[in-house]
């Protein structure tokens, strides 16, 4: 089972720096599902409380969600918006893939300072989820279309997630569907969102939304 | 079973008003919804509490003081919406409401509810992982409500509200794992059970919870440097959701932050605690001071007062002791009085159609003197003059600092609520005095429908002055309660 968790943790971490450094929308959309739903296997290889059903729901609704309403969402907002189809990051996706790996020193130096006392805690396992969250946050931060930073939100949660899943071997199924729900009309509503501002504005990058300022940061 | 009623109405009535097609009948469903919220809270309060260990919905002290300043808020905006929006709607043209598979305003009544129903939730949680769905939600239910105007403006608002909130509330979930991995993973993180189990809680890990708690929450709370979504979602939003926003909502991202508080306090970390709330306190003051003094724009400078306030609450917590009586009295009066200032601003908002200061003048004369006038007494009373409740609450903060012998603190805390109110003087005054106000043409809409319009925000204003002048020993137990479980005296 370790190998599998192994895995998995790996593959994430290997799916951030893919996303960090690939140019399509459409790229970093596909990615976002296959961690998501890597993702979403984890508690079904974490031992919980053995023989109950929890982890298979669970799992079922996350992957579910990640995999295939969150994608199928995101790329209707893509058809829709009829934007270019390239991410252009802020300082280029060298820089970013430079980040990715700052970034995943940082997930390391953080697990460090927090030690854990359970031994049987995959050792990437807080390294790793740090990193996404890190990953999560700097796409966030550096793509500037709307639509790219709904995928920034979607890696940061995944990261959340794994650090869950890996630490807390599945929370009660009720609060953990709860959680989902949120996160499932959280981009929803912003799915919405994109779509007004596609309409309104005829574009959705981020960086044109700077109507509202204050005096002394304008002039 | 209240617990259960006070969450589901609004939650089934907000449902059902978008399905509604008639206006009217959904104008009286929100009051009715409201009036029935802030009876069934009455009944919360007059009962007591005893939270049953088990449960994961109940009132505690704190729960059941904040759900009484989100019931009476709702209760206020409720009836001040029927005359809003029937303004608002008057200059609706039609031609895109037809295409619309629900109507503007079905969306608002809705959304109104729902917002409703999801703060409820938020103060009747127990269970730290489902207060983070609670704040979740209350930023999906209110996004809608933001956009209410349709403007690119509103829209850039709400865009940024949503993103950062839920980035900030993201951080939140962190750190509620954090502190379910620090607690050794218990069956469920319940409050109750957590406060009694902290002895052996697992300190850094507990540390680093209440730090992601306190970012992210307080992204949520509107806490310098973290509020930038604060001052454009208040500022576009129309203003009886901004009174909601200002006055109930940040105070439910502050019951997260202080749930976490309550674990901390219990784990022996208060003082560790108290150091972040009086850093980030008096930041959030000298951030609002700084953006107040330049202001152009009435309405934002009211959601930097929010920032400024929510700043001196946490200060407050921070003191400790008796402080925290003062900061509680200074949350209350901050939510009626802003409540009552923002739903003055969309008076004045309706009538001028700016938001620029520099554009309005005279209110106090002409067919604006009610508003102008309670203007005027919102500024007095915000500001912390006698005998305004919130003065009552500033004066126990600054006497427990002093007290404290933190004299230094004290010096900053005065010098920037100085600044604040040299700031906020200036503005209203500009506002108020100078030249008439512009007669208007009879056919606005608002020169006829005034009297909601004016009497709540009024009877907010009588509510908090009662406050300073006379303080009711009922409210002075349950709030003395509240401060003893936030580690005060």
């Amino acid at each position: 089972m370790t190998m599998w968790v192994d895995f998995i943790i790996v593959a994430v971490l290997l799916l951030d720096l893919m996303m960090l450094s690939s140019s399509r929308i459409r790229n970093c959309i596909q990615i976002a599902a296959v961690q998501g739903t890597l993702v979403g296997l984890m508690p079904l290889f974490v031992e919980s409380h053995p023989g109950a059903l929890s982890p298979v729901v669970a799992s079922f609704f996350s992957i579910f969600l990640k995999g295939v309403v969150f994608p199928w969402l995101l790329f209707r907002a893509l058809r829709e918006a009829n934007i270019r189809k390239e991410v252009e990051p802020i300082g280029g996706y060298p820089l970013s893939l430079l980040m990715g790996v700052v970034m995943f020193a940082m997930g390391f130096w953080l697990s460090k300072r927090l030690l854990y006392p359970d031994p049987f805690v995959p050792a990437l396992g807080a390294p790793v989820s740090f990193a996404t969250f890190f990953t999560g946050v700097f796409l966030i931060i550096s793509r500037m279309k709307a639509i790219t930073q709904v995928i920034g939100y979607l890696i940061l949660e995944n990261g959340i997630y794994l650090f869950g899943a890996v630490f807390l071997g599945g929370q009660s199924l009720l609060v953990e569907l709860a959680i989902l729900l949120d996160i499932f009309a959280a981009v929803f509503v912003m799915g919405i969102t994109i779509f007004h501002i596609n309409r309104e504005f005829d574009h959705i990058d981020t960086q044109k939304l700077s109507e509202l300022k204050d005096i002394i940061t304008s002039k | 079973m209240l617990t259960v009623l006070l969450i589901t109405v609004p939650l089934l009535l907000g449902l059902v008003s978008f399905f509604i097609r008639d206006d009217f009948k959904r104008r009286v469903l929100i009051v009715v919804c409201s009036s029935a919220h802030l009876v069934l809270t009455g009944l919360v309060w007059g009962n007591g509490d005893g939270v049953n260990p088990g449960a994961w919905f109940a009132f505690d002290h704190t729960g059941v003081v904040f759900l009484a300043i989100t019931s009476l808020l709702f209760f206020g905006a409720s009836f001040y919406g029927i005359e809003y929006l029937s303004g608002e709607n008057h200059h609706e043209d039609n031609k895109d409401e037809k295409r619309r598979l629900f109507s503007r305003e079905a969306v608002f009544s809705g959304c109104f509810l729902l917002f409703l129903s999801t703060m409820t939730f938020v103060v009747a949680s127990q269970h730290l992982a489902v207060l983070w769905v609670g704040i979740e939600a209350t930023t999906l239910a209110s996004a809608p409500l933001i956009y209410f105007h349709r403007t690119k403006r509103s829209l850039e608002a709400t865009w940024k509200y949503l993103l950062i909130c839920s980035v900030g509330i993201a951080v939140a979930l962190l750190g509620v794992f954090f502190l379910a991995v620090a607690d050794h993973h218990r069956e469920e993180m319940l409050l109750g059970q957590m406060i009694a189990s902290a002895r052996d809680i697992n300190v850094p890990w507990l540390k680093a919870a209440f730090l992601l708690l306190f970012v992210g929450y307080g992204t949520k709370m509107g806490l310098a440097p973290f509020h930038t979504w604060l001052p454009d979602a208040h500022s576009e939003a129309p203003s009886v959701v901004s009174a909601l926003l200002s006055g109930a909502l940040l105070n439910c991202a502050f019951l997260g932050i202080l749930r976490g508080y309550q674990i901390c306090i219990a784990a022996g970390l208060q003082s560790y605690c108290q150091e972040i709330f009086i850093v980030f306190g008096l930041v959030s003051m000298a951030f609002a001071a700084v953006f107040i003094l330049g202001q152009t724009d009435y309405k934002r400078m009211l959601a930097y007062s929010s920032v400024e306030h929510m700043g001196m609450i946490i200060f407050g917590i921070g003191v400790g002791e008796s402080a925290v009586f003062g900061a509680l009295v200074n949350m209350l009066g901050h939510s009626l009085t802003k409540a009552g200032l923002f739903f003055v601003a969309g008076n004045i908002l309706s009538y001028f159609g700016t938001k620029r200061i520099a554009d309005i003048q005279g209110i106090l004369t002409g067919k604006m003197r009610w508003s102008g006038a309670l203007w005027m007494t919102g500024f007095l009373l915000i500001t912390g003059t006698p005998p305004s409740g919130i003065f009552l609450g500033k004066f126990i903060i600054l006497k427990e600092t002093l007290f404290q012998g933190r004299n230094g603190l004290a010096v900053v805390f005065l010098a920037t609520l100085g600044v604040i109110f040299i700031g906020m003087a200036r503005i209203f005054i500009m506002m108020t005095l100078g030249g008439t106000a512009p007669q208007g043409n009879q056919d606005n809409f608002y020169n006829r429908n005034t009297f909601l319009r004016i009497w709540v925000p009024a009877l907010f204003f009588v509510l908090v002055i009662t406050l300073g002048v006379y303080f009711p020993y009922w409210l002075k137990s349950a709030l003395g309660e509240v401060a003893h479980e936030l580690g005060g005296g």
